[in-house]
């Protein structure tokens, strides 16, 4: 089925279209929350929150504003984000010091049996440094250019053009195209 | 329009990860519709970044599903289940309520419960300290007795028992003396309470000539509760007699109110 047909049914309330969306998107999803709070239990949590605010929101999505992957993207990262700023998780002493997200990809034991996952373990761990860190920033943190050329000390420009070449390589790795 | 350098930009890079303006993702969207080339470099984009999402992932439970659609109140599991959400919300609010009442009660019981154990407790105090100081009575008291007792079996005591006299042949008293520090202990529970206004008073007797000579009077008798009283006494001691005596005593013993009296042995 075309992704807009899908999401158009989602919209009208199909809640085998909701399912579907599910299994497209929970694992990339639960993998940018997770990289956000860094506790399984917790992402799966918030990820669970962020497919009902979605189900409960769909009328609320715009094809014309973004992709539909864009918004609920969007909708993880935030909830991620609100997740750490909570009392609660703050007491719970979590350490969320400047990790990337390749660092999971290099300490956890639990990757899943995916092979393409495992594959793309290999393949990231190739990335540079500095693809790591733009793709860290733009990507699974939802930082803006002008954030993201603060935090990394380069100008807006370098930080278009470098995400652009970084994501090519990663296509490179993982779609071989 | 030169497509490969919009696409070469990284514009479409930040569309995909959400960093463009309103303005600019309706751009964005507009030239994708118009050009397939964008539309496929887009969706090229998006799925690499899902792969690499999903990489990051250390799995998601297989029942997360389930749990959402529960949420979400989904029948479309099987069609046999739509009444269900119905009654075990209605089961769930009879449990709660029920829960909550049972809590409720068991709560007024404990803080009744609390509030008894901790009369019980300040009384079981009060006893305990009471009993304690029983205890400390008891044990001066021993100590006191023993040490009475050590005192009467020492050597040099001699023991000069008092005979009752006259009309109080039932009186008796019992003298120890210890010459060697010069006090005698009067042991007088033979003697009944001196009646008010009169007083018990203890002589020391020469007998070559009879003279008396006064030890004192016992002001404390009828308070005393083991009537053994200690008395200085230096005197040569031949013999040794108790008279009742008006309040303050008298300068020699009233002969008619002579209750005990004993010799020292030789």
């Amino acid at each position: 089925m075309q992704l807009e047909t899908l999401i158009s049914r989602f919209q009208q309330k199909d809640e085998k279209a909701f399912e579907e969306l599910y299994n497209m998107y929970s694992d990339s999803m639960h993998g940018v929350i997770y990289n956000i709070v860094r506790d399984h239990d917790i992402a799966e949590e918030v990820m669970q929150d962020v497919f009902i605010k979605i189900w409960h929101r769909a009328s609320s999505y715009d094809a014309s504003k973004g992709r539909f992957f864009t918004w609920i993207l969007n909708i993880s990262r935030n909830a991620a984000i609100d997740k750490t700023r909570s009392k609660a998780f703050k007491n719970s002493g979590k350490n969320l010091d400047a990790q990337f997200f390749v660092d999971i990809l290099e300490t956890s034991e639990s990757l899943n049996d995916k092979t393409d996952a495992i594959g793309i373990k290999n393949f990231v761990g190739k990335l540079a440094k500095k693809c790591i860190e733009v793709i860290e920033l733009l990507y699974f943190k939802g930082y803006t250019q002008k954030e993201a050329s603060e935090t990394l000390n380069m100008p807006i420009g370098t930080i278009k053009t470098r995400n652009r070449n970084c994501i090519k390589e990663l296509r490179q790795m993982v779609l071989g195209s | 329009m030169d497509i490969k350098a919009y696409i070469d930009s990284g514009i479409l890079e930040l569309y995909v990860t959400g960093q463009l303006s309103e303005q600019e993702n309706q751009e964005v969207y507009e030239l994708m519709q118009q050009y397939p080339e964008i539309l496929d470099e887009v969706l090229a984009i998006e799925a690499a970044l899902i792969k690499l999402g999903a990489s990051v992932s250390p799995g998601v439970s297989k029942t997360t599903i389930q749990l959402i659609k529960q949420q979400l109140e989904f029948t479309s599991e099987s069609s046999k289940v739509v009444q269900l959400p119905k009654s075990r919300t209605n089961w769930f609010t009879y449990t709660g309520w029920a829960a909550a009442l049972i809590a409720g009660v068991g709560l007024l019981w404990t803080v009744n419960q609390n509030k008894q154990l901790e009369i019980q407790l300040s009384d079981a105090d009060l006893e305990n300290a009471y009993l304690e100081t029983q205890i400390e009575d008891a044990k001066t008291d021993l100590a006191a007795k023993e040490n009475l007792l050590n005192i009467l079996r020492d050597k040099d005591i001699i023991s000069v028992p008092l005979g009752g006299q006259g009309n109080f042949a039932n009186s008796y008293a019992k003298v120890y003396w210890n010459k060697a520090d010069n006090s005698i202990y009067l042991d007088a529970q033979g003697l009944p309470d001196a009646p008010e206004g009169k007083v018990w008073q203890v002589w020391s007797l020469t007998l070559n000539p009879l003279t008396p000579t006064s030890l004192g009077t016992i002001e404390d008798f009828n308070s005393d509760e083991n009537k053994i009283f200690t008395i200085a006494n230096a005197n040569e001691s031949e013999a040794f007699g108790i008279t009742l005596e008006p309040a303050g005593g008298s300068e020699s013993p009233t002969m008619e109110q002579l209750h005990t009296l004993g010799v020292v042995a030789p």
